[in-house]
């Protein structure tokens, strides 16, 4: 029996050892992703590059790659602009829908109320984007071309912006209703003791205190706006234009990857490192707003 | 004397209580707008994806003709890609949260894996495919096969996993490890037979929620270079491949309008997934949700 004990103990005193090294590697492989995202994008990019002045990348307002070699057009200022475009359209429809539903449920709603709708809200933030694209496609612009007067190009960039809009509504309302909820009870008695209305204390007590979760929540927001990929590439159409005009075809950073991974575009192609660059670009612009959105949120941060 | 002027109270009263009313009103009417969209969304897919669906549908392949139409290889190929989505990110994610939260130190390291983390978590779904196509697809050679696409997808959802199942690990309180300490149990023991018991509706839930949301991605699968039209199932893990939002996709971006009602039917499938997915989350959570 001693004999057995010890051969057992020797064989979990092996485990001890291997096992937290095992699950090492696990923790490890994450940041091996991100070294992934950003040495195959450098890359990549470094090549594309290599044909293309990083100059004229960042100040030609025209984007056709798909013309013959010397006619083509590498400038991603008519990408960005639809991007901007897009999200621009997307935050004007989820900021005050989305705050509003927050302010709704963490201020006027009853326990019960809550209980109800913000599960409903997530479903909204469970559904697939392609469901979305779907969705602008085929109701949100036939209606809107019934609405405005002149009419709509079948591809535009307001509904897909629009759609985009009403994806991130329960994103911006969860976070911002967490935010808010946050906020000790007693700073509401105390402001409704002194005879404010409910709409004084939700907007001079509450949303200030709230503030950076609330401001953290739109810039995410935003972040997602940006790489959304399949409800612009459905609805939004692949006409690149550094023109802001809401009702005719534009392109996005992303649905121009998109784009290029449909075509046949050879292995090594001017076109396929293009798609690099652009997702680099696309990479850098939501890495900053993610990493703003943790700065607000941790520098701003109020503690009662 | 009168310190307070009753008349002008009263009337800064009314208009204060007046804008309250009408603030209350634009807050409902606001979150009303959301679950009308939905509502909408709903009844659109369901009145012109219904007359198509059909026993037929589930079973065909994709075809040139609308009424042959199938989504038979999209669904094969999704639940390919999900058996090796499925096991690669529970136990890498599983493995991290394991690590970080009953291992790992409190030091630089620890917090940089940490912030690493929540950083991939923003990063854009599309990405994540340009870096399967370089590193699975190419450098590894791969090929668009359902091994690829299905690590692609791992590590796309790791840091969802690895978040949820931190705060099922760190719901376990420390009595009960001391307990097992306490009858002569090794780390690993405790962790093995204890801890990771007890967490594990919480990490099954937060599973089971992020491979809901990779069923439903499509653009990092359409980089890598997924078949849009396909008319064969997939018969290993190196086999070429479709899944149903990309089979989506392909029918909505055509022009004519029978595609849209079957792209719509072939929604209605994905939908009825995702809600199963979900019921069996929820279910998992309210079941084996004990309280310590």
């Amino acid at each position: 029996m001693i004999q057995e004990n010890k051969s057992s103990r020797s064989q979990s005193a092996v485990m001890e050892k291997v096992v937290p090294k095992l699950f090492l590697i696990c923790a490890i492989i994450s940041i091996f992703t991100t070294i992934g995202i950003v040495f195959t994008l450098l890359t990549e990019t470094f090549t594309f590059f290599n044909r293309i002045s990083i100059v004229e990348f960042f100040t030609n307002t025209r984007w056709f790659p798909f013309a013959a070699d010397e006619h083509a057009d590498f400038g991603i200022i008519a990408l960005i602009m639809g991007t901007l475009t897009v999200t621009a359209i997307a935050m004007v429809v989820a900021i005050p829908i989305g705050l509003a539903a927050a302010i709704y449920l963490s201020e006027y709603a009853s326990a019960k109320t809550r209980k109800v709708i913000k599960p409903i809200l997530e479903v909204l933030a469970g559904i697939p984007t392609i469901v979305y694209g779907f969705f602008a496609l085929t109701f949100v612009t036939p209606l809107l071309d019934k609405i405005i007067p002149g009419g709509i190009s079948i591809f535009n960039a307001l509904s897909p912006g629009i759609v985009v809009g009403i994806m991130i509504i329960p994103m911006i309302a969860s976070l911002s209703e967490d935010a808010m909820n946050a906020v000790p009870n007693s700073m509401r008695e105390g402001a409704l003791a002194l005879g404010a209305t409910r709409f004084e204390v939700a907007m001079k007590v509450v949303l200030p205190a709230a503030l950076s979760g609330v401001i953290a929540s739109f810039v995410l927001g935003i972040s997602r706006a940006i790489g959304e990929t399949m409800i612009v590439t459905i609805a939004g159409g692949s006409r690149p234009t550094a023109d802001i005009n809401l009702t005719e075809s534009i392109q996005t950073m992303t649905a121009y990857i998109v784009q290029v991974s449909q075509g046949d575009t050879g292995y090594g192609t001017t076109i396929y490192y293009s798609i690099y660059a652009v997702g680099m670009t696309l990479f850098v612009f939501t890495l900053i707003m993610n990493l703003l959105a943790q700065f607000i949120s941790r520098k701003f941060r109020e503690e009662y | 004397m009168a310190l307070i002027n009753k008349e002008s109270v009263k009337k800064r009263m009314g208009t204060r209580l007046a804008a309250n009313g009408v603030a209350k009103f634009l807050f409902i009417l606001a979150t009303c707008f959301s679950l009308l969209v939905l509502g909408v969304l709903i009844y659109r897919i369901l009145a012109e994806g219904l007359p198509y669906l059909s026993l037929d549908f589930i079973t065909n392949f994709a075809s040139r003709m609308p009424e042959r139409a199938g989504i038979w290889a999209a669904l094969l190929g999704t639940i390919w890609v999900m058996a090796v989505t499925a096991p690669v990110s529970f136990i890498l994610g599983v493995g991290t949260a394991i690590y970080l939260e009953e291992y790992a130190k409190k030091n630089a390291f620890t917090k940089f894996v940490q912030i690493n983390i929540s950083n991939l978590a923003g990063v854009p779904s599309i990405v994540f495919g340009l870096l399967g196509l370089t590193i699975f697809v190419r450098l590894l050679g791969l090929g668009s096969s359902v091994l690829a696409g299905g690590l692609t997808m791992s590590l796309l959802i790791l840091p969802v996993i690895v978040v949820a199942s931190q705060e099922a690990i760190r719901t376990v309180p420390r009595e009960i490890r001391e307990a097992s300490f306490g009858m002569g149990a090794t780390k690993w023991q405790t962790i093995r037979r204890i801890v990771f018991p007890a967490a594990l509706p919480g990490i099954l839930t937060g599973t089971i929620l992020a491979l809901s949301r990779a069923v439903g991605e499509t653009a990092p699968l359409l980089v890598l270079g997924a078949l849009a039209y396909v008319a064969f199932v997939p018969e290993n893990i190196f086999s070429q491949f479709t899944v149903l939002p990309i089979q989506l996709y392909n029918w909505t971006s055509r022009p004519q309008e029978e595609f849209h009602m079957i792209a719509a039917s072939g929604i209605i499938i994905l939908l009825i997934i995702l809600l199963i997915m979900n019921s069996i989350a929820v279910l998992i959570r309210n079941k084996f949700h004990n309280r310590f």
